[in-house]
């Protein structure tokens, strides 16, 4: 067993090229990063990429096929019974008994974590405080909205004071209130130091992590906080900048864009077009042109790529890279 | 500390708020068992009575109505019609009207008066075969009876005089035979389906996945769970002897206590069973499919109906390895035969061995395929 080196022991997750293998198929594949105590880390990519399967392997419910994990400074491999009194998980689909009510629920998995009574009525109370559960207590869990679910999922997974939160898709099918309120709470949380591992399909989620990665087939093509991602230059490319254009008639603008010299690539976002231009493209050029043709045009102004944009020039990349290979 | 019941406690408080909370499923799993019963109990009488037959009788004199009588009083025919000619007592057959078709000839009691043989023509429809041999046992001894009483007059006894005595069950009543057998399946039905379905439910709702994250211990997980259903299994177990006994009149002759001792290792295989299918099936619907597919064998090939002893060698073979095999023989033992340890211990043996086996093997599959999936 391999000593965990001190930057291990301080990191809330510390992954050493992790790979896992199911017969000839890599699922994940030499995978290293490293998550900081108190970080909310995004851990993005499309379905089927490998998201689930890293987090079963950082939980200890996977053997590692290579590589080493260390959870909270404890090896995954050789002490996962340890790490899962530390860590907290709330999957996708709120692993609630519906035929339990709300206390029933929060009580199960008090006693599952051997809390004893005093501590786990304590925790309770808090739990409830924080998620504003009070008026629900008796109610059956079947019979609570998603959101509430959701807190209550959430309530059930923090109630053993884990410093560690596995959230996989905690925000998939609930409202947006629901959503932002969970949010609050996780950067809440957060700045009491408990680190959040978070999935999400959601870009505006992706944004609001103070640490990204991004999966894609197996392989971790992206990992750094979002404004560093942005700043990356395969995401921006050399002699080039973003621009967004926005106009009342924004289908008729794209279209005479498009045959503009110096704008390499133009898609519509809503009311605005968002285009790849030249770096020495000259803004007020391209505004008399438009005019000319008949277009008004409300605001031309300088656009730092979102991690939309990041992960799409990345996946495109990416691909490429694997057709190479594959030839 | 390593625990390696841990979780046994909030699971098993948790399985009873479940079994609680869904009285409904509770009642009908308790309750069907105790219709089959009363269907299986009232319905079904397993012993051969009343044949329906047809006669030509082309003699008609006192000789061959005595004769019909005598066939008559051994309550295993019932004498529907008589027809005149052979071609009506086909018919009769081939119709189904009657399943025996006797003929008594024109010179029946002639040949009877001059001391010669005299042929009587029977006629089974072998369609079902226990029908068949029913009649055929009953004709050929009343000929056989019949013929010795005329050989020796009244002068003495039989040479060899067979006294047949029935043991067990002396009337050969239908319910004392089956219901022991049917406890077994009952039992089956209800803790193999019940405890699937339990952990099915959790597979489906994704809480199964939420607690192999947790610090629970499969194995108290597993115990968790078992035990809850092992309690209803039980007391199944109860509602079912106290129907049998009361109800349906079955004299218990051996130990109540043994009988209840001897069914847990039934009980501990049938929740082995269930856990097995749980690891298979993804959905409730399949582990369905899969529990009685469980439960077929257990109907055919454990001597329930069909007496094993007659069975082809591959599937008396085959019934080894049935545990209701083993089950039955301990309940018609206990319950008709009076049978003690000294003659039911290696059936509970075998019992504990199965369970111990499939609790095993489920508990893997359970690691390879729930788990590590």
């Amino acid at each position: 067993m391999a000593t965990p080196p001190q930057s291990s022991v301080e990191a809330a997750i510390s992954a050493e090229h992790l790979v896992r293998r199911f017969g000839n198929f890599t699922a994940v594949n030499d995978v290293s990063f490293r998550v900081e105590k108190g970080e909310i880390f995004g851990f993005l990519g499309p379905n089927g990429s490998g998201k689930t399967t890293v987090i079963k392997m950082l939980t200890g419910l996977l053997p590692l096929s290579g590589g080493s994990a260390w959870v909270e400074g404890l090896d995954v491999g050789t002490d996962s019974e340890a790490v899962r009194e530390r860590i907290g998980y709330m999957s996708q689909n709120f692993s609630l008994y519906y035929d339990l009510t709300v206390a029933e629920n929060l009580q199960f998995y008090g006693r599952i974590y051997s809390l004893e009574p005093a501590r786990l009525k304590r925790r309770i109370e808090e739990i409830v405080q924080l998620n504003g559960l009070g008026p629900y207590l008796n109610r059956l869990a079947a019979q609570l909205s998603g959101g509430w679910k959701q807190r209550l999922a959430l309530g059930c997974a923090m109630l053993h004071e884990p410093k560690l939160l596995f959230l996989d898709e905690p925000t998939a099918g609930i409202d947006p209130v629901a959503r932002r309120q969970l949010w609050d709470l996780l950067f809440e949380l957060s700045g009491h130091g408990i680190t959040f591992f978070v999935t999400t399909h959601y870009m505006d989620e992706a944004e609001r992590c103070s640490h990204v990665a991004y999966i894609y087939y197996g392989k971790l093509i992206a990992d750094g906080t979002p404004d560093s991602l942005r700043q990356l230059p395969d995401v921006q490319p050399h002699g080039t900048k973003r621009i967004e254009i926005t106009a009342p008639e924004v289908t008729r603008a794209l279209r005479l864009a498009r045959r503009i010299p110096g704008i390499r690539s133009a898609t519509i976002f809503g009311q605005s077009i968002h285009a790849l231009v030249d770096e020495h493209f000259d803004l007020d050029e391209l505004r008399n042109q438009l005019l000319k043709n008949g277009i008004a045009v409300t605001e031309i102004r300088p656009l730092a790529p979102s991690l939309e944009d990041v992960f799409v020039e990345l996946t495109y990349k990416q691909q490429a890279l694997l057709e190479v290979a594959s030839d | 500390m390593t625990n390696i019941f841990r979780g046994f406690g909030a699971v098993f408080y948790k399985e009873v708020l479940h079994v609680r909370r869904d009285f409904a499923t509770l009642f009908f799993s308790l309750i069907i068992p105790l219709l089959q019963m009363v269907l299986l109990g009232f319905g079904i009488d397993t012993n051969i009575r009343q044949i329906n037959t047809v006669v030509f009788n082309a003699d008609g004199r006192r000789e061959s109505r005595e004769l019909l009588d005598r066939l008559k009083n051994s309550d295993t025919f019932h004498i529907n019609r008589y027809v005149q000619s052979d071609d009506d007592l086909n018919d009769a057959i081939i119709s189904g009207r009657a399943r025996v078709g006797i003929k008594i000839p024109v010179d029946y009691s002639d040949r009877l008066l001059h001391q010669m043989s005299a042929q009587v023509l029977v006629l089974i429809d072998g369609s079902d075969s226990s029908v068949a041999g029913q009649a055929i046992n009953v004709t050929t001894a009343i000929g056989l009876d019949e013929s010795l009483r005329r050989v020796l007059q009244d002068r003495a006894a039989f040479a060899v005089d067979m006294r047949p005595k029935i043991l067990f069950n002396p009337d050969s009543r239908s319910p004392n035979f089956l219901l022991p057998g049917l406890t077994a399946i009952l039992l089956l039905n209800v803790t193999t389906f019940l405890t699937a379905f339990s952990i099915v439910r959790e597979k489906e709702r994704g809480t199964l996945e939420q607690l192999f994250v947790t610090p629970v211990r499969p194995m108290g997980l597993l115990l968790g769970k078992l035990l809850p259903y092992l309690g209803i299994g039980f007391f199944e177990l109860t509602l079912i002897l106290t129907f049998m006994r009361f109800v349906f009149r079955v004299p218990i002759h051996g130990d109540v206590f043994l009988l209840a001792l001897l069914s847990l290792p039934y009980l501990f295989v049938s929740l082995s069973l269930g856990i097995l299918i749980s690891s298979k099936a993804n959905s409730q619907a399949e582990a369905m499919q899969l529990a009685f597919l469980t439960i077929l064998p257990s109907i055919f090939f454990s001597g329930y109906i069909f007496p094993r002893e007659t069975m082809p060698w591959i599937f008396h073979t085959l019934s080894y390895f049935v545990p209701a095999t083993y089950y039955i023989n301990i309940t018609r033992g206990i319950i008709l035969r009076g049978a003690g340890v000294v003659h039911l211990w290696i059936d509970g043996l075998a019992l504990f061995a199965m369970g111990t086996l499939l609790l095993i093997l489920a508990a893997r599959r359970f690691h390879n395929k729930v788990i590590v999936a």
